[in-house]
């Protein structure tokens, strides 16, 4: 009953998206026909909630009637992961995707007011005509709720153990509320455009929104990669698979809008092209959309393979995409601002930073893509893989982080020569800082030591900077979210520098009570206890690490479930913000020894406190007071009071 | 910027959207294309199953085509190609060689007693060397061989009576092997 | 469509998950060490780095290092005994696999007459971004006075001879708005 009753939600769901995207796209102007579209859009997220809700529910009481049910879960699941389970597979994992973009329209909704009326409704409007094309597809090609009667097996298959952790139910979500939210700046673009009006009010509106996208994406993207991590067992946090590069590529575009944007509020330039990142942030989560749910790709994460699917996310691509991209291409342009600027300014640095943005999202295209484009051309196949992304990802993190540096204290339009002599001070002690670095390790490391030494200097730049402004007086939000996300991207680089390049590992066989050294501490090896899980059985391995006169145990696993049977690897792992120890089993050998690997993973955990450290600065910026809700009246005359630019 | 340049990211779009559509019928396939293919079969020297006296190298193959059927007892796959590997033995005059690839020599010793033997030799590779030799990564494997020892064909997967009609077959008469009428009939002609 | 759906109902083996790894491959989820011996710390870097280049033939793209996989094991002993034991160079050690497997099982794709596009590709775009931003450059000089570098220079002596006359410091003539955000 209750799937039904879900299924019903969602196709009353479709009616309603149906309804606000004429209705929105229609721009009426009588306030009636307006609030018609809100409380459509209320209905939907009311009804993909239902739907939603249903689903878990579902799950929750061990409903195996229901075949995605059984596919994805058992009846000896913790609680927990019954409920994540939901979104463990395609079709749940598409409603969750329905479920945040119904609630990213109904935030947009609870903040129209602060918007022109006509303008508030053709955005709903299109977000309305997306969420039609994600609510028809989950309908006809990917329905979570069919059952299987009278065929319903007694018990699910399980829910694969990878999955069977912290990180499925957190990273999904977050990701998801990344690359949806991302539609919202592509709505207001689109808006814009079919008004004729972009100004830098349009930008400042559409900032807050697109830095809490970013925020959200960051997060997911750094939530994912700690996940495979600690899960998969060889210590790898990032490989270049195509559904990777299908989340980096929206992050690069929306990295390079949040700056365009910041550019186009305070200056009204870069108009077109802010437009064009817009859409083009947006176009990017529809195309890893695709690539994951497709098929076209081989990757270890995709789903599973249906043409069908498939086919109908490429016309959906195709018309969402194509469609915008061609009224960009017709009404784009028609307002120019001729705004002059020197080298050293911020709207020159943006430029910098858009067009690294830019080259590098095209790398990861051409390498996610070029090998289709190669088997097509000449029915061969090749890989393109990490050493060909890191060989264009070097030059260019080098690149950025130089630029980065000067950023703090750049001023728009005009920056005097003289402020940067507190840049190149820096600069004298971060070169210092890097040839010592590359003294400490091997001479084939300088690139490491070059990562080191430009984090250094923007480091220090940017703190010189902020400890100069919270001197001076009130410092706003914004830029301390800036500062925390520059510093964010620092430390990451740093992280990966590091830890990509002096990572020490080691495979040896151990009996019980041996030792071995890893990287100057000792682990010993005590032996191998059985344990039971709640879904499982395992053997456990029991490490002592000795390092100096601390010393901690570790437990790594090696597990078996009941339900299908799968044996999996849990790595003992011990977190430090300096380094990771982590060790994992293997094989059990003749003579009671067994293979063990154990890593030592230097500043690794900078990687995602970096990356978290990006997310909050981007959040800080969402909440200056700058920013904050205004009521129309109100925007109109504040707008007089501060002599704003508003070239239209 | 100029009219034209807006209509750049347009055309960029339909590029990626042709790879995507391009992708669909790519992406079904899974197989790898063989790196030896009009390429000399590589040299080996490997012994013979159950017979460790005698090796077998690749002179041994020239003078006539040749397939070579990588096989083993764990593959269930295998086990339903032998039947028609058999009848390819019975009605062709094509000589077969087979590849145990990573098998123990007893139970595949005992597989032939037990399913037939086509083969003219059986090479014993339980360590799989010889097989990484051809580009093997899975069994079954199988390389058809000119008479000069070139690789003119490789399959990835079994022979069945599809692939034999679409595919082997053909190739087989072009290479000159005699093929019976009742085999033959329905073979596709290039 | 119902029935179309039931007919085709994936074994819970093939059904997928976000983020997941394939239930069905041995490839993904490393529970194989392997134990070989290196005889110095350079022979074993250059191992791990090796096997982390290959992609396993069979996998769902895996490299040599993450894979499970009986052939990604068998070819982790070959690239083992090529490095130690027959020691070969890291470019010798490709070709080795390449001849065998193809291009398909390196994850740097070669440079030759079939594939040479594939980093020339990006790097021409790098080279375009340095281009955009050097003509960007030279449209913001010339944004400030709209004269190349030779009326620049008359400029600045007309500018000279004029403050040396009036002490004023006329070069700076811009008033910075510093609307700071």
């Amino acid at each position: 009953m209750i799937p039904e009753l879900g299924n019903f939600a969602l196709a009353l769901a479709s009616v309603l998206a149906l309804g606000g995207a004429g209705l929105g796209l229609y721009a009426p102007r009588e306030q009636v026909l307006q609030n018609g579209v809100l409380s459509m859009v209320f209905g939907q997220w009311a009804f993909s909630l239902v739907a939603f809700v249903a689903l878990v529910y579902a799950f929750v009481v061990d409903d195996f009637s229901v075949s995605y049910v059984a596919n994805q879960s058992n009846s000896l699941l913790p609680w927990y992961y019954k409920v994540s389970a939901a979104w463990g597979g395609h079709e749940g994992s598409f409603l969750l995707w329905i479920l945040i973009m119904s609630t990213w329209m109904l935030a947009f909704c609870w903040r129209s007011d602060q918007y022109p009326e006509r303008f508030a409704t053709r955005v709903l409007g299109v977000l309305s005509l997306l969420n039609l094309g994600f609510i028809c597809f989950a309908l006809f090609t990917s329905n979570p709720f069919l059952r299987l009667i009278p065929l319903s097996p007694a018990d699910g298959a399980d829910l694969n153990p990878l999955l069977q952790d912290f990180g499925l139910i957190v990273h999904p979500p977050l990701l998801y509320a990344g690359y949806v939210g991302l539609a919202i700046p592509f709505a207001m673009a689109v808006a814009a455009l079919l008004e004729g009006r972009v100004d830098a009010t349009w930008a400042r509106w559409c900032r807050t929104w697109t830095n809490m996208a970013w925020a959200l994406l960051t997060c997911g993207i750094a939530l994912g990669s700690w996940w495979a991590y600690y899960e998969l067992g060889w210590g790898g946090w990032w490989f270049w698979d195509p559904v990777e590069n299908a989340s980096f590529m929206p992050w690069l575009a929306a990295t390079a809008l949040v700056h365009s944007l910041s550019v186009t509020e305070n200056r009204g330039t870069f108009k077109s092209w802010t437009l064009l990142l817009a859409i083009t942030a947006f176009s990017f989560s529809l195309l890893g959309a695709f690539i994951v749910r497709s098929g076209v790709l081989t990757s270890v994460h995709s789903f599973a393979v249906d043409p069908e699917r498939g086919m109908y996310i490429l016309i959906f691509l195709a018309l969402v995409v194509g469609g915008s991209l061609s009224l960009y291409a017709a009404r784009a342009g028609q307002n120019t601002a001729n705004v002059g600027y020197e080298l050293l300014s911020r709207e020159f640095f943006m430029l910098v930073n858009n067009v690294i943005m830019v080259v590098a999202l095209a790398v990861v295209l051409w390498g996610t893509l070029a090998p289709i484009g190669y088997e097509a051309l000449t029915g061969g196949r090749i890989s393109i893989g990490t050493p060909f992304f890191n060989a264009f990802f070097v030059p260019l993190g080098l690149l950025l982080l130089g630029a980065l540096a000067l950023v703090p204290v750049l001023n728009w339009k005009r920056t005097r020569a003289q402020v940067l002599m507190s840049v190149y001070q820096a600069l004298g002690v971060s070169a210092v800082l890097g040839v010592l670095v590359w003294f400490v390790l091997d001479p084939s490391a300088l690139l490491v030591a070059a990562a080191v030494g430009l984090s250094t200097w923007v480091v220090m730049t940017h703190a010189r900077h902020l400890g100069f402004r919270l001197r001076k007086g009130n410092v706003p939000a914004a830029y301390i979210g800036m500062t925390l996300a520059h510093l964010g991207f620092a430390m990451g680089t740093t992280g990966i520098a590091i830890t990509a390049t002096q990572s020490v590992e080691s495979d040896v066989r151990m009996s019980p009570q041996s030792s071995m050294v890893l990287a100057g501490r000792q682990v010993t090896f005590t032996g191998v206890v059985n344990v039971l899980g709640p879904n499982y059985r395992a053997q456990q391995g029991i490490f002592v690490v000795t390092d100096g006169d601390t010393s901690y145990e570790l437990r790594p696993e090696k597990r078996q479930y009941f339900a299908g049977g799968n044996t999996m690897t849990e790595a003992g792992i011990s977190a430090g913000f300096l380094a990771d120890t982590y060790i994992s089993l293997g094989e059990p050998l003749e003579g009671g020894a067994w293979a063990v690997r154990a890593h030592y993973k230097p500043l690794v955990r900078w990687v995602w406190l970096g990356a978290l450290l990006m997310a909050l600065g981007g959040i800080l910026a969402v909440f200056d007071k700058r920013y904050a809700r205004q009521r129309r009246r109100q925007v109109v005359r504040q707008t007089a009071s501060q002599g704003e630019v508003t070239v239209s | 910027m100029s009219r034209a340049s807006l209509f750049v990211p347009l055309g960029v779009f339909v590029v990626i959207l042709t790879l995507g559509y391009v992708g669909f019928d790519l992406g079904a396939r899974s197989e790898l294309p063989s790196a030896l293919m009009n390429k000399p079969f590589p040299e080996f020297n490997a012994r013979l199953l159950g017979r460790q006296e005698q090796s077998i190298s690749r002179d041994d193959l020239l003078g006539r085509p040749t397939l070579v059927n990588v096989w083993a007892t764990w593959c269930p796959t295998c086990l339903s190609e032998h039947e028609q590997l058999m009848r390819i033995a019975a009605t062709t005059d094509v000589q077969i060689v087979g590849v145990n690839y990573k098998d123990r020599p007893d139970q595949a010793l005992q597989w032939l007693a037990q399913f037939g033997n086509p083969y003219r030799w059986v090479l014993d590779d339980r360590d799989g060397l010889l097989g990484i030799e051809m580009g093997v990564y899975g069994a079954p494997e199988t390389f058809l061989l000119d008479a000069q020892g070139q690789v003119v064909y490789k399959r990835v997967g079994d022979i069945n009576p599809r692939i034999w009609r679409s595919e082997l077959a053909p190739r087989l008469l072009e290479l000159g092997v005699r093929i019976d009428a009742a085999q033959s009939s329905g073979v596709e002609k290039h | 469509m119902m029935s179309k759906r039931l007919g085709r109902l994936l074994p819970w083996r093939s059904a997928m998950a976000v983020l997941a790894l394939s239930t069905a491959s041995t490839c993904f989820a490393v529970s194989q060490i392997d134990t070989f011996e290196f005889s110095n710390e350079i022979q074993e870097r250059r191992y791990r780095a090796l096997i982390d280049e290959f992609r396993c033939p069979k996998c769902l793209n895996t490299n040599l290092a993450g894979s499970d996989a009986p052939i990604a094991q068998d070819l982790r002993k070959v690239v083992y005994r090529l490095v130690v034991i027959d020691a070969m160079t890291d470019q010798e050690v490709r070709d080795y696999l390449q001849v065998r497997y193809g291009d398909f099982v390196l994850y740097a794709p070669p440079f030759n007459s079939r594939t040479w596009y594939i980093w020339i590709v990006p790097i021409g775009l790098g080279v375009l971004g340095v281009f955009v931003i050097l003509g960007l450059q030279r449209r913001v000089a010339r944004q400030q006075t709209g004269l190349d570098p030779a009326q620049q220079a008359r400029l600045q002596n007309i500018l000279q001879e004029r403050s040396t006359a009036d002490s004023s410091s006329a070069g700076d003539g811009h008033k910075h708005s510093e609307t700071e955000r």
